[in-house]
Formats: structure tokens, sequence, C-alpha cells
């Protein structure tokens, strides 16, 4: 958790980068993870594929069924990860559903994380109230930060909410949508970041999907703390392979 | 009312249920979770709703006295026969609840996902009565074998969106709904056709259903003098007709709640969709219940002969009644049910749903006394399972 807390506290905007572990090989997510901290990159969401990624949209869930039939696991995952603290020192995060988190079992899970040197957990189908009641202090236990998310949706109590259970960012959805690409953001997702921004809320948010160039990159930028990539990199790993992070991270920033 | 069987005010039967979801439909299922109650339980939305049930769907159905059937397994059979019902099942007893909630909620665009096509017939039908745009959701795989369903919500107005992710069918089609609320969250009302997803879904869809259990003590008093019956047998897929059937019955223990769900080519064959005997504890579409799934958490494709009864979970307030045993679970094949269904056709006169049919197998596995009252829900009629029928049979 400490690892995403100094990150924050560095003076520039930060690029996330998100892709499907098990994809486009069974063995690649130790490569693609080194080579995105070569390439500047400044946070990873390590994706833990799911049979019924229901947030996701068609790229993401592609890759999952892809890295599936590969034979990812979660358990496999956690022996990819196993040196990975050896090589690299970027913030790294798992996003996952929690059916696969919890048939591993939640502590044992975490505990794993933690020893992996994991730094948070994004579960999209973890709603706050469950975080609250049933999960927190396992994450405070194994020191995991947990990052939800909000929507142009979501009220402002319930903003202040969230931000008063999150202990490093927020990760913000740019638009009621699933994950995706899109070429650039209209006048009234601007408004919404600014709107955001203006709540002076303690946690920096970091604005994810529909990132996909560095005009997105920009504009998700200009009030918020960094973006995400997610969908737009899968596609890059699907058409290039794993060893060309550079090309990828050099056309966003 | 005790409330042992039914969902506490968070949605929880027991240890199953809740609202699992995504912050994205955080608002909207608030927006429903809010309202629920309140709305169904205005005397205009009754009056409403009771009327169309009367006026358009056809009820009350009959509580029928099938007396061939009595006298082959030796004991007293009733049939409600939900068949009955205007489209050919139960489903519209549930999707003319959810699109007057709909209504009154303000929403002008309706979604669902539909397996066999009999949810989204139905949908398509109550928003052609209520004027209201139409998608519906269903897998490639199922496309392909229920054509006569797809003509059908066409005609009704529907636009039907084939979806090609996962496996095809309908847990697929389910993500796709579900997705497709995600990205219009405004104006859309997604009506889901089972006691499945996130509350308040299983509790609002159990009370829309509700009506077929507070009809059969109704007509039980009117044809044998008695409230009770013994026995109340219905088949499980996601489970809306057993969770109507049961309703009224949950926290009555004299009555024994039988649920049916669907063997498949046998339990330990590969190819099954009996959740409570395959299943662990999981999270499937928002709702924490019984489900098939890898040691690993993947969600595993059901199969039975019956598209209905061809899903992977369970509705949480059956997951429930499983697990603190207030209703048996009986694991029906595809060969039982087609036996059973040619039977009820060839005594009765009925051709039932092959997911019904489930329902009317448990009479060959089950032993009954002559003096017991046993009522089997009918919950659809066999018209949409004639290429099936056929096929088996060599009709």
């Amino acid at each position: 958790m400490k690892r995403i807390q100094d990150q924050l506290r560095e003076d520039k905007k930060l690029v996330s980068i998100y892709f499907t572990a098990g994809f486009p090989n069974l063995d690649d997510t130790k490569v693609i993870i080194e080579n995105l901290e070569k390439s500047g990159v400044d946070m990873i969401e390590i994706g833990l594929p799911f049979s019924d990624p229901l947030a996701d949209g068609p790229t993401i869930q592609a890759s999952s069924t892809k890295a599936l039939k590969n034979g990812m696991t979660t358990q496999l995952l956690f022996e990819q990860l196993q040196n990975i603290r050896q090589t690299v020192n970027i913030p790294l995060l798992i996003m996952g559903y929690f059916n696969p988190i919890l048939q591993f079992g939640v502590e044992n899970f975490y505990k794993k994380c933690q020893e992996t040197g994991i730094d948070g957990l994004i579960i999209p189908d973890l709603p706050l109230e469950v975080y609250l009641s049933d999960y927190k202090s396992i994450f405070e236990k194994y020191h995991l930060a947990p990052i939800f998310l909000i929507t142009p949706q979501t009220s402002e109590d319930r903003i202040r909410q969230i931000d008063e259970a999150s202990d490093a960012f927020i990760y913000m959805v740019s638009s009621s949508s699933v994950t995706g690409s899109r070429t650039a953001f209209d006048e009234k997702q601007l408004a919404y970041f600014e709107k955001i921004a203006s709540l002076k809320l303690k946690n920096p948010q970091i604005i994810g999907f529909g990132i996909s160039n560095s005009t997105t990159f920009k504009q998700a930028t200009q009030f918020q703390k960094g973006a995400i990539l997610g969908s737009h990199f899968v596609n890059h790993l699907e058409k290039y392979g794993s060893h060309d992070a550079e090309t990828f991270i050099s056309t966003i920033i | 009312m005790n409330t042992n069987y039914n969902s506490d005010e968070k949605g929880y039967y027991g240890s199953f249920g809740g609202a699992f979801i995504p912050e994205m439909l955080y608002p909207n299922v608030e927006e429903l979770r809010r309202n629920y109650l309140k709305i169904s339980q205005e005397p205009e939305f009754k009056k409403e709703f009771h009327s169309l049930l009367k006026q358009y769907v056809g009820r009350p159905t009959p509580l029928y006295l099938a007396k061939r059937l009595s006298e082959k397994y030796n004991t007293k059979i009733y049939l409600k026969r939900e068949d009955l019902c205007h489209t050919g099942a139960h489903k519209i007893n549930n999707t003319i609840g959810q699109i007057l909630l709909a209504k009154r909620l303000g929403k002008q665009r309706i979604i669902a996902e539909t397996g066999a096509g009999q949810h989204g017939v139905a949908t398509a039908t109550v928003c052609a009565l209520m004027g209201l745009q139409c998608i519906v959701y269903m897998g490639e795989v199922d496309i392909e074998r229920q054509a006569p369903n797809i003509a059908r919500m066409k005609m009704l107005g529907a636009e039907v969106r084939p979806v090609s992710s996962g496996s095809r069918t309908l847990k697929d089609a389910t993500n796709e709904a579900i997705r497709d609320w995600i990205s219009n969250p405004e104006a859309t009302f997604y009506i889901i056709g089972s006691v499945v997803g996130p509350h308040p879904y299983p509790d609002m869809v159990a009370r829309f259903q509700s009506i077929i259990s507070e009809e059969m003590q109704l007509q039980l008093m009117e044809q044998e003098n008695r409230q009770n019956p013994d026995y109340v047998i219905a088949c499980v897929g996601g489970g809306s007709n057993a969770a109507g059937a049961f309703y009224h019955f949950l926290e009555n223990e004299d009555v024994k709640l039988i649920a049916a769900e669907a063997a498949g080519k046998g339990i330990d064959s590969g190819e099954s969709a009996a959740t409570s005997a395959l299943g662990k504890i999981g999270i499937i579409h928002g709702s924490k219940t019984l489900l098939m799934q890898t040691d690993d958490g993947q969600i595993t494709e059901p199969y039975s002969i019956s598209a209905g009864l061809d899903y992977p979970g369970i509705g949480p307030m059956h997951a429930h009644l499983f697990e603190s045993k207030r209703a048996e679970f009986l694991s029906i094949t595809d060969d039982q049910a087609m036996q059973a269904g040619i039977e009820l056709a060839q005594l009765e006169g009925i051709i039932p749903a092959i997911e019904s049919a489930h329902a009317l197998a448990v009479l060959e596995c089950k032993k009954f006394r002559p003096e017991d009252i046993v009522i089997i829900n009918l919950s659809g009629r066999g018209d949409k399972d004639l290429n099936t029928y056929i096929n088996y049979f060599k009709l």
C-alpha cells in the first residue's frame, strides 16, 4: 500500500496500465510487467481473468477468455509473481472479480498478495457496503489498498463515503459504459472531471475507461492525478506481442 | 409473516443473496430497492396489476384434478395450469409486474435476457402492451435452437440482439443485458426473468410470481375444503415458477416442497444443470448463491435438454431452501423428463413444456400415499418444445 501512496505523492501525472494475466501467452505476465516499468509506466493493474466479467467490454472479455483457455489460474498467477519484487519497484495492483477470490479463500488470497508484493486490489463486484461490513479488517491486516470505483451517476454523498473508505486513490470511471476505447472525451465528460476535482476529496483520482491516446490521456489528467489504459493496451498486446510496451507507451506520454 | 424463508431487508436468504454489483449499477439497483415495495403495495398499482392478470393473462389459471394421472400414481394430483397463461407460461406474471414498475419509475427503454425465449417473449409482449421500446439479449446458440420465439419477439416489435461472448447462452445473455444497463443508466429498466440477480430482484420476482400459490390456496379450499396440500412440486432453473408456487407455503412446514432440477444426461456425466448437486457457494450476476463452477471459480456451462433450466446457478431463495432442507431437491434426467412429458400428453391431453415435465417426472421417483394431495406446478406449455419432442420420440 505504501508504494501506491508514495507514487501518488510524486509531482507528475501517473500512467497506469491494465493487462489480463495469461494473455496473449500464459507465461507473459512477468515480462509484460518488467517491460512496462522500463517504459516509464507508474503503476500496473494485473487482471485476474474471469469467465463472466460483467463490467468489461469485448476486448477485455476476449482476452480473459483466451487467458483462461491458455490455462491461467489464481494459483498460477501467484507463482508467476513470486519473485516480481526482485526486479520491479512500481506499485502493482490486482484487478479481478470476487468469485475467483472467494473460491481461492479470501484470507489466503490477501495473504498471497502481501507475500508477492501486491499493493492494492480493485474488485468491481465487491461493493462498498460489503467491504465495510465483512472485509475491511482483512484488507488492513495485509496492508492492501481497497480501490473503489465512482461513475458520473455516483451521488456526491456516496462519493464522500467512498473517499472516506479509501486510502490510496479513487478509480474514476470516465463515462457510463463498460471498458473500451474511445478517441476523445466530450464536453459533458470534461465537465464531470472538473466537478469531481472541485470536491477536494482526500484521495486523488485516477481516470479509467476510454483512455486510448495522448489526447484522451491529457484530457483525463487535466484535473485528475492520472489515467488507466486497459483495452487499448490489451489490443496492442494482441497485435504486437508482449515485448513491445515501449512503442505503446511512447504514443501516450 | 414469519420470514425464515423470505429475504431480509438486505436481500439475504440465510447466507445467500445480497447485491454484489459493480458501482456502475449502484444507482439503478438502489433506485429499484428503495421503490419496489412502496410502489407495488400502492392500491392503484395492485388494481392495475390484478386487472391485467385477470383480463390479459387469463388468471386465475385452473387448479385441475388430473384423474388419470392420479390413478396411475395412486395419489391425488392437481396441476396448476400456468401453461394456460397468455404467452404460454408463468413468465408473464413477472413481466406484467415489472413493466408497471418501470412505467412508474419513468423508464422508457426495456431490456431483458432470455434463454429459451419464453421470458423474452413475455417481455416483448408487455412492452407492446405498454408501448415501450424493448431489447432482448439472447445467446447465438439459443437463437439457433429457438427460431419460433425469435419470430414472436420480432412480431411483437422487440429487437433481438444476438450475444456472441462466452458460451453464447443464457448466462452470457444476462451478462450482456447487465452491460447494456451499465452503458444506459438513466432511462433503461432491466426486466430480469427469474428469481436471480442482485437484491431486490429475487424478492421482487418471487412476489410477482406468488400469485401462483395464492390462487392454489383459494382453489384448494374450494375443491378440497382445505388450504394446504401435502406436497408442492415445481421445476427449478433459476427458480421463478418454484418461488411462486412455494411462496405462500414457505412458512408452513406441513406442506412439503419438492424442487426438480435438470440432471441433463446424469449428474456425473459432465452434462448437467443440477446446481444443488453440483454447485458450490459463489457469486453470479450479482447474487451470492449456489453456482456450478470450476475449483478456480470460473463459471461452468450447464446442460439440459430444456433450455429454460439451462442456468449454472439457482436463485438465492432456493439455495437457502436447499441448505436448510426446507425443500427436497431431486435431479431429473433428460430421459425421465421426456417420458413424463409424453405421459401427461397421453393420460391427460396436455402437452407440457419440457421444463415442467421435470416436475412431473418426480411422480416416478417418489412414492406418495393415496390420501396425499400433491400439486404440481405446470409452469408452461410444450408448443415451443415440439421440435425437441419430435426429434426425441421420432414423431
